[in-house]
């Protein structure tokens, strides 16, 4: 027993793992659906697939064993919140049935519908939904990687390890240091995201370091979300403290030197936190479905199928978005519920329902205590045949308020439970 | 008169097989709602109402009063205009249904 280490533990466990599964295959259940992701795409597609159709057998990929929220993480960055707040387990997606592997993809094979893991053997499956989020194009920026492994760039835009470091060198930072926060062109994950976070940073420094300086750089030619709010709120609470420049790209950074060059210029500070350019997970690249850009998965809106495999769903933010359609958390999650009745009905010998809605409403705290949001309705439009938001409806807050707070924080626990439990 | 078994199934079907999809479309359009009032419902918080089992004609008319700027609100004002009355009303059937 002392010879039998983790490594051969995890193999054992995955073999098992597998081939109780691939006893399920024949016995009893109607189709198997594998979902690879358990962020908030794919864990509300696996429960509502569930929930909607208990026959089916739903088994959920992820690699972490914990859930990390993206949402609500700028507010640990802020020192608002602990780590601890936004970390959720998988236990209740296993009392709806859904069966959890935590495991990595190594590959798909789109034509005999068989994914393959890295420790669990293969998972053949009927439908395939893919929600992988973003991957970094680390190549776009010289130095980058490295950098990133020296721990003199962080990027914390997947919350987890990143989170926590930032914050850990935010507190690292003398009264007086500088932090630099720089934003790729859009689309990238969370739009409003940034400037939140921008915020975030800045309220630590005003209550703890008021002397320091966040220097935003963004490769936009404006803010590009709740900008008139955002821009309120950096004049009026955090005036002297941020400083905001549009049009500035990162192409390089220097860990020696702590340097940050952009087109025009290079810029030293005492905190990097460089978000690189974002494309669809490495598992949707790897399995041919990205079809935009070399970075974005085209999808049917009507039923997420991906336009370049069939049997295989794509929701998240690896899609090639619809029409003024944010890559976010609470879209992720209205997508999976479409995908989720789509794969229900097709598994049925049904045509997915002809008028899908979604929705988003994204929060952004300004300060600890006072938020702003943007909302949309989109609806099927039968003509263009995608998603279009609904005229005249959506918007944003019309000033920042304390009252948003409270209901920004509930829209988290009960987005959280909506996919976990 | 004698009506084939196989006539008498096939008349049941069609409209029961509407029915199911009118059902699954309800049950949809109430999903959007569910990321901030909880699944089917049932919020986990107390910012925001449950909607699980409250009167239909009652959330009918609150999404109406949001839609046309009659109930003030944070959100539901500019979400409740996405929806048309047909959908509401579906959204209202689908929660009124739902146990608390």
């Amino acid at each position: 027993m002392d010879n039998f280490n983790r490594r051969d533990f995890l193999k054992l466990a995955g073999a098992a793992a597998a081939s109780s599964l691939a006893g399920c295959a024949g016995s009893g259940g109607k189709a198997r659906v594998v979902v690879i992701g358990g962020g908030f795409g794919g864990a509300t597609a696996a429960k509502y697939i569930r929930m909607w159709d208990p026959a089916i057998d739903v088994v959920l990929i992820e690699r972490a064993n914990v859930f990390t929220s993206c949402p609500m993480s700028n507010l640990v960055i802020g020192g608002h919140r602990t780590i601890d707040q936004i970390r959720h387990g998988y236990e209740g997606l296993r009392r709806h049935g859904v069966h959890i592997v935590h495991d990595e993809v190594t590959a798909i094979d789109t034509g005999k519908r068989v994914v393959k893991l890295e420790r669990g053997g293969d998972l053949t499956y009927d439908r395939l939904i893919v929600s992988p989020g973003v991957d970094f194009m680390y190549g776009e920026i010289a130095g980058y990687e490295a950098a990133l492994d020296a721990r003199r760039v962080v990027h914390a835009w997947k919350a987890g390890t990143q989170t926590i470091e930032l914050r850990k060198q935010l507190e690292g930072m003398k009264d007086g240091g500088v932090y630099l926060l720089s934003i790729p062109l859009a689309p990238y994950r969370c739009p409003p995201g940034p400037y939140e976070r921008a915020c975030q940073v800045a309220s630590y420094f005003k209550q703890a370091k008021p002397r320091s300086k966040v220097l935003v750089f963004d490769a936009n030619p404006d803010v590009t979300s709740k900008g008139p709010l955002f821009k309120k709120a950096w004049a009026e609470l955090y005036k002297g403290i941020i400083e905001y420049r549009p049009q500035a790209k990162a192409i390089a950074v220097d860990a020696g030197t702590m340097t940050v060059k952009f087109e025009f210029d290079s810029v030293r500070a005492d905190v990097l936190n460089v978000l690189p350019p974002q494309r669809a997970g490495d598992i949707a690249m790897k399995a041919g479905l990205v079809t935009a850009n070399q970075r974005w998965c085209g999808i049917d809106w009507m039923s997420t199928e991906s336009l370049a495999a069939k049997n295989v769903h794509v929701i998240g933010d690896a899609t090639l978005s619809a029409p003024l359609m944010p890559k976010s958390g609470h879209m992720a999650n209205s997508q999976a519920k479409v995908c989720a009745a789509a794969v229900v009905a097709l598994l049925n010998g049904q045509a997915p329902n002809p008028d899908p809605v979604m929705n988003n409403t994204c929060y952004s705290y300004v300060s600890g205590t006072e938020v702003i949001h943007v909302a949309s309705v989109h609806q099927w439009d039968g003509g263009k045949k995608t998603l279009i938001p609904v005229q005249g409806a959506g918007g944003v807050s019309t000033a920042r308020n304390t009252l948003e707070s409270g209901l920004a924080w509930s829209w988290a626990q009960n987005i959280w439970a909506d996919m976990l439990t | 008169m004698r009506v084939p078994i196989f006539a008498m199934v096939a008349l049941c079907a069609v409209p029961l097989f509407a029915a199911a999809q009118e059902d699954a479309v309800a049950r949809s359009l109430a999903a959007t709602c569910a990321a901030c009032h909880g699944t089917e419902g049932r919020s986990v918080s107390k910012e925001v109402i449950p909607l699980a089992g409250l009167p239909r004609d009652f959330l009918a008319s609150q999404m109406r009063a949001f839609k046309e700027g009659r109930r003030p609100a944070t959100v539901m004002h500019q979400l409740a205009k996405g929806y048309t009355d047909r959908q509401i009303d579906a959204i209202a059937g689908y929660f009124a249904a739902q146990k608390k």
